[in-house]
């Protein structure tokens, strides 16, 4: 992330923090990543190092969800029965502010650029970020 | 220093009554005659992989399969970039000694050896397990996903895309061995069923039965010898949403360094054969090597630039998009189609000269990369 840019403030989880267990992966609400304290690099993929410099403890954070949609598509031809029932269906990748990149379901008549927020919402089954255009 | 001096193509389609092992069995017979050796001549065997026969060891079970007993058996898995990467493989394998002559195969039952959902989910895994598979994508959707960011940032349209589809098409025309040979227009693949959008049904390659395979030697031995004479790769972050960009996959860097270990430049480029899984793959890879500026792929198509009389013609034998695809074999089918342009065998499809060829691939959503150079001696 740019240095000039305004740093988000950040929601850090702690340890034995209820919130460390609420991710969307794990069929909670919320949109995780990590960052390194020595690098500054921010990442979504969890793992317990940092895959820019291989510092070894990781923050874990809360995203406030926001971002700019980067890509987007229309997808009609869905892989199985229970992503039939819902199609067609919008995937995006969002420029969250915190400096990550993350896919997920969004507004059919979302465009690269629109400013979004995300919502975890029951899709198919499942728990996924799901994003809004922003209108604040 | 390595040598093509055999290739194998089967033609690629429906082969209801094949399984991979007969795939790979047939394009190597092709393989060893095209090359005037018999299986007792090869000493190395790599190959690719087969989603329909998942083995830990699949080099060594078609060694027995076949009756190989080579000093070297390697199976690589890079997806759509496997091919050139076993070719990549065989050439240094070769320049090192391990090898005197390499066979190089691939084949599947991709198309008859399972369900259509089940090919389109088990080709979907190359996506995040936990961040992205879950989400319902299919591989035309990440695909998509680039191709929508790429025309923002460059301002291809799907007309565009549509060129190169008619364009490859057009090539299969001419090969009675390409799964599909009737000719389309820029309407057809307008009008044809929409899949993740940009992406329409003729913007993607199809699922194929096929087999394909080539002897590579220390030696220029045999009546068909080429050279390799540039070799290279370039491995970006393997998911999507772990990319660093959507429209610079390295594409360009990798085949810099290919020609550069040829002595060679594009303007030295006398056929090209480029990987097209989809048509967006194809105009970025074009795009991206040089061998059409920013956003101007399918306009060049439209020009007859890249056509069998062209500057540069391309994928002569119909490319992924129209010869078809059955995974590892199918972009290896580029090579084959090269190995004949160079040789002066290709007949009705025959470009007048292609003594310098550039090839690439690329697997997973263009995040692996392989460039390799040949030369006619």
């Amino acid at each position: 992330m740019n240095d000039l840019e305004p740093t988000p403030p950040i929601n850090t989880i702690s340890a034995g923090d209820p919130l460390a267990a609420c991710s969307w992966t794990e069929g909670g609400s919320s949109l995780i990543f990590q960052s390194c304290k020595a690098c500054q690099h921010h990442w979504y993929f969890q793992r317990n190092f940092c895959p820019a410099c291989g510092q070894t403890e990781p923050i874990q954070s809360v995203s406030g969800g926001t971002g700019i949609v980067h890509a987007s598509t229309l997808l009609q031809r869905a892989p199985n029965d229970e992503f039939r029932a819902i199609a067609p269906y919008c995937i995006v990748l969002v420029d969250v502010l915190e400096g990550f990149r993350v896919m997920g379901h969004g507004d059919a008549k979302l465009f690269i650029g629109d400013s979004v927020r995300c919502e975890v919402r029951q899709i198919a089954g499942r728990s996924l970020p799901f994003f809004t255009r922003n209108s604040s | 220093m390595s040598f093509v001096i055999g290739s194998g193509l089967t033609a690629f389609g429906r082969h209801a009554d094949l399984t991979t092992l007969d795939l790979m069995s047939r394009a190597t017979d092709l393989a060893l005659t095209d090359a005037g050796l018999e299986r007792g001549d090869i000493d190395g065997l790599v190959c690719g992989y087969s989603t329909t026969l998942p083995h830990l060891m699949l080099s060594t079970v078609f060694a027995e399969h076949y009756g190989l007993s080579p000093n070297y058996a390697h199976a690589v898995q890079l997806g759509g970039a496997t091919g050139f990467a076993l070719v990549m493989l065989a050439h240094h394998l070769i320049s090192s000694g391990a090898a005197k002559r390499v066979l190089v195969v691939a084949g599947e039952n991709r198309m008859s050896g399972q369900s259509r959902d089940s090919a389109i989910q088990v080709l979907a895994q190359v996506g995040h397990p936990i961040y992205e598979v879950p989400l319902g994508p299919t591989i035309p959707a990440y695909y998509g996903l680039v191709a929508s960011r790429y025309m923002y940032e460059f301002g291809n349209t799907e007309v565009d895309f549509a060129e190169l589809a008619v364009l490859m098409r057009r090539n299969a025309g001419r090969h009675e061995g390409a799964h599909f040979r009737k000719t389309i227009s820029v309407d057809d693949v307008m009008a044809s069923r929409a899949i993740s959008t940009p992406l329409k049904m003729l913007d993607c390659c199809s699922v194929s039965d096929g087999g394909c395979a080539f002897v590579i030697s220390a030696k220029p031995e045999g009546p068909n010898p080429v050279r390799i004479s540039g070799a290279a790769q370039r491995h970006n972050a393997q998911h999507v949403s772990a990319s660093l960009s959507l429209t610079d996959c390295h594409a360009g860097e990798c085949a810099n360094q290919a020609l550069a270990m040829a002595g060679r430049s594009l303007h030295d480029i006398e056929y090209a054969a480029i990987y097209d899984s989809f048509t967006i793959t194809l105009t970025m890879l074009l795009e991206e090597i040089g061998l059409a500026p920013r956003g101007r792929a399918g306009q060049l198509a439209r020009d007859g630039h890249f056509d069998v009389d062209g500057v540069v013609p391309l994928n002569l034998h119909g490319g992924l998009l129209s010869y078809g695809h059955c995974g590892v074999a199918g972009a290896m089918a580029h090579l084959a189609e090269t190995h004949l342009q160079m040789t002066g065998r290709a007949g009705t499809r025959q470009a007048k000269q292609a003594g310098v060829s550039l090839l690439h691939g690329d697997g997973g959503v263009l995040s692996s990369h392989v460039s390799l150079v040949m030369e006619k001696l």
